[in-house]
């Protein structure tokens, strides 16, 4: 018996132009969680799709207790028992969790399908897990979390012994987080492998015992991770000491210039904002801090006019302003990068160069004539000033990076020039190298004089760059902290205000709207 | 020069396909004397002529992610309305003309109105709107022909200006307006950005409805534009003329490289797309191939053109 449940060794893998994997080794034991970690195009899912079998390996051979096996197809890593959680859920939304479960092997009776066993034998999986999920429900019905639990127990009941999961926490919340990670070290005692990628350092500690850095499709090397520190492991991600992570030159007392009052969002079901008030200075980076649900997206998309039927007075420089719709919101030099880049923000089958230029058309298409020479000036200048990485103008967003695109995306909105710039979520699924120059970038921007608001469920990230803290809980602002005295105990005792009495119930809610929207 | 290029490079497999079928065409033997005459090239851009017509604003409701279902119906309809309004109610031609053609922008108007105000599907409001549009052609001319011989309601359809087919005049400014508006204004750009992530566009500040609006607009206008022409050809206002039209306008955008997924497109692949589906009729009749094989071959050839350029794209990606 080998030391190792799985063994990749030499695995090299390339596509037309990139040498995506050049000898990589990978080692898992039996029972341990195992984290993979690399800045994004570091060669982790490609990795993963080689063990997956959707890749196949131009060279290197994978072991399996220590046995050469081939996986060339998706069934037969399959029935080597590996097991992959995709980062994008792929589950049937209108088909019950037994169904899911189930899918393509179901039960037969004597009338077709067997619906009572197999809702039987899915339930007795889902509860030896005590998961609370009921298998006649519809994935539909289930939050984010509880379609990832399920899509686990689906990997299990394959009898799967290396289970993969891709950031299977990009999109939860903090509660339901810990219950995953119960899930996983239970699965763990079990024996199973479990091999781990997560952009959240955080998270290592708590739930994992190596981690291995893959850096530009190299193997960089594999640490134990209670004998390794947060920043020796970034270090060895972006191949460099980042010599600073946060850049921020605070600012303290300068003139007001945007004022909002009372904005609601006029809503009588699922209000989400209600009665708030707040105010930017010049050159601030203003945080919105809260649990996620509580309505700091929903205030910001009120400002900006994407909200029918809100109310509230808006003031900028002393001018009261009308904002009927985001046209109007920009007029007025209010641009607001969106929090869902997928969703909101990308056209993903077009150009850099489409995605850079679709809020300045005016610039260069005039009277039937498209000067193409500025749209390309446009396009170059911020990939200059995002220090965007692109082989052309020309190429489709939907294959960059995801820090490159954010940095598209917050490019594009920069075109407008600004004067106060809303950033939702501004590093969300980006490495760490391109999050600290996301962060350069918001403090010279603020030193031009543009004031940004950021929203931001990272607090380290609002602790660090903000130099005041609105937190907002359940449509209201709960409170407002200065940088000298931001912590993040102050910061979650307003988050959480009230919600141990009564709007616990209230806020569960929410968070299942929220992943309601999200699926 | 370069643009030239690009154009040739992003539609190189139906270029070759069309320039194989005319090759073959020229050396069939039956076709050989027929097929590249002066009088036959008029007669498939004639042929062809409505089709691209339809073709052109067929492809930007396609960009837009959409489909449009009414406009071999509003064909129909704007025929009869503008042949009655000639024949039975004595208005002088120009203004059954401009019945007809503004008959087909109405409808255009309420499928562009009810898609941009409410959530229901492009595909369902023209399944709709197409019925509608074809029982008013049915009401209002008692399923009759009306029938209208005046030289100047033939002008549209069956004149000539300097030798060159009236029709095949229609298409080309029709078509150079569509390149423009398409290509070189912000609602242009604003169509792929609509169809390539509408959340993202309503986020982007574009008024998404206003797009959609003006898109199902423009492909009525063109339907009515066609309506008149192929009822000034047919000398009648027939509410069965233009039947499936649509389905033509759709292959011959599909085959021109527009993706159903919306998005991605562009006119000048659909205008290769009309002449690959207008020179398979031609060459398919000249051959004297039975019209009921015609559909079979027809068939098979879209699947072709359309998987060839399917394969070449995932190249491209990979």
């Amino acid at each position: 018996m080998s030391e190792y449940l799985l063994e990749m060794k030499g695995i090299s893998k390339e596509f037309p132009g990139v040498k995506a994997l050049q000898n990589v080794d990978f080692q898992l034991k039996a029972g341990e969680i195992h984290a993979l970690l690399g800045e994004n195009g570091a060669g982790k899912s490609t990795l993963i799709k080689v063990l997956g079998g959707i890749y196949i390996a131009e060279a290197g051979e994978i072991l399996i207790d220590g046995r050469h096996v081939d996986i060339n197809s998706v069934n037969a890593a399959r029935d080597n028992g590996i097991s992959i959680i995709h980062q994008e859920l792929v589950q049937v939304p209108h088909m019950t969790v037994a169904e899911n479960i189930f899918l393509g092997r179901e039960p037969m009776g004597k009338f077709g399908v067997d619906n009572r066993t197999m809702i039987k034998e899915s339930q007795k999986m889902l509860d030896r897990f005590d998961l609370g999920i009921n298998a006649a429900s519809e994935i539909y019905d289930l939050s984010i979390a509880q379609q990832q639990m399920v899509e686990i127990v689906k990997a299990i009941s394959f009898n799967c012994r290396i289970l993969v999961m891709d950031e299977p926490t990009s999109s939860i919340s903090d509660r339901e987080v810990s219950q995953l990670f119960d899930i996983m070290r239970n699965l763990a005692a079990q024996g199973v492998g479990i091999i781990y990628i997560s952009h959240k350092m955080s998270e290592l500690n708590e739930v994992c015992d190596r981690v291995t850095v893959l850096r530009d499709g190299t193997y960089v090397g594999t640490f134990v991770v209670a004998e390794t520190t947060k920043d020796q492991l970034i270090a060895q991600m972006v191949g460099r000491e980042l010599d600073q992570y946060y850049t921020r030159d605070h600012v303290k007392n300068t003139e007001v210039v945007l004022k909002c009052e009372h904005i609601d969002d006029g809503k009588k079901h699922h209000k989400r904002v209600s009665d708030v008030s707040f105010e930017v200075r010049k050159g601030e980076i203003v945080g919105f801090a809260g649990l996620v649900g509580a309505g700091r997206s929903e205030t910001m998309q009120c400002l900006f006019g994407l909200t029918r039927g809100s109310t509230g007075t808006v003031t900028l420089n002393g001018e009261k302003l009308n904002i009927k719709t985001p046209v109007d919101a920009m007029k007025y030099g209010i641009s607001l990068v969106p929090e869902n880049r997928k969703v909101e923000g990308l056209y993903h089958i077009q150009s850099v160069s489409f995605n850079s230029t679709i809020e300045v058309l005016h610039e260069f298409i005039n009277n039937l004539v498209v000067n193409t020479k500025r749209e390309r000036e446009i396009t170059q200048e911020f990939i200059e000033k995002m220090h965007t990485k692109t082989p052309s103008h020309e190429q489709a967003v939907t294959n960059l990076s995801g820090g490159n695109q954010q940095k598209v995306m917050i490019g594009r909105w920069l075109a407008t020039k600004p004067k106060i710039l809303i950033l939702d979520e501004p590093t969300r699924g980006v490495d760490v190298g391109a999050k600290a120059e996301i962060y350069e970038i918001m403090n010279e921007l603020t030193k031009q004089g543009v004031s940004i608001i950021m929203i931001s469920s990272e607090l380290p990230e609002i602790i660090n760059m903000a130099d005041r803290v609105y937190v907002m809980y359940d449509g209201r602002i709960t409170g407002c902290i200065d940088y000298e005295d931001v912590s993040q105990e102050s910061i979650m005792k307003l988050a959480t205000l009230e919600a141990d009495q009564t709007h616990s119930g209230a806020a569960g809610d929410l968070n299942r709207q929220e992943a309601k929207n999200h699926a | 020069m370069l643009k030239v290029k690009r154009y040739f490079k992003d539609n190189l497999g139906i270029i070759i396909a069309l320039a194989a079928m005319i090759l073959f065409l020229y050396v069939y033997p039956k076709t050989h004397n027929t097929f590249l005459t002066q009088n036959n090239i008029f007669n498939v851009l004639r042929q062809s002529s409505t089709n691209l017509m339809l073709a052109c604003g067929m492809t930007m409701v396609i960009i837009l992610g959409g489909i449009d279902l009414s406009v071999g119906s509003i064909i129909a309809m704007s025929g009869v309305l503008g042949a009655a309004a000639v024949v039975w109610h004595g208005l002088p031609e120009i203004v059954g003309i401009l019945i007809a053609v503004l008959s087909g922008v109405l409808f255009g108007l309420l499928n562009g109105l009810v898609i941009a105000k409410t959530k229901i599907p492009p595909f369902i409001v023209t399944l709709a709107s197409m019925n509608i549009a074809k029982g008013i052609a049915y009401v209002y001319s008692e399923g009759k022909p009306i029938r209208c011989m005046t030289d100047a309601w033939k002008f549209l359809g069956a004149g000539n200006v300097a030798g060159v087919p009236t029709p095949v005049i229609t298409m080309f400014i029709v078509f150079v307006v569509a390149v423009l508006f398409l290509n070189r204004t912000k609602i242009g750009r604003h169509i792929y950005a609509v169809g390539g992530n509408d959340t993202a566009a309503k986020f982007s500040g574009i008024n998404t409805a206003k797009v959609k609006f003006i898109v199902f607009s423009f492909s009525g206008l063109m339907a009515g534009l066609a309506g008149i022409t192929i009822a000034s050809r047919l000398y009648s206002g027939t509410c069965t003329s233009g039947d499936g039209a649509e389905m033509d306008a759709i292959a011959a955008v599909v085959v021109g490289g527009t993706s159903m997924s919306g998005g991605s497109g562009k006119l000048g692949g659909t205008l290769i797309g009309v002449l690959i589906i207008g020179i398979l009729n031609n060459g398919l009749n000249l051959m004297g191939v039975n019209s009921d094989w015609q559909y079979i071959i027809k068939g098979v050839v879209i699947l072709l053109a359309v998987y060839t350029d399917f394969l070449r794209n995932r190249k491209k990606a990979s």
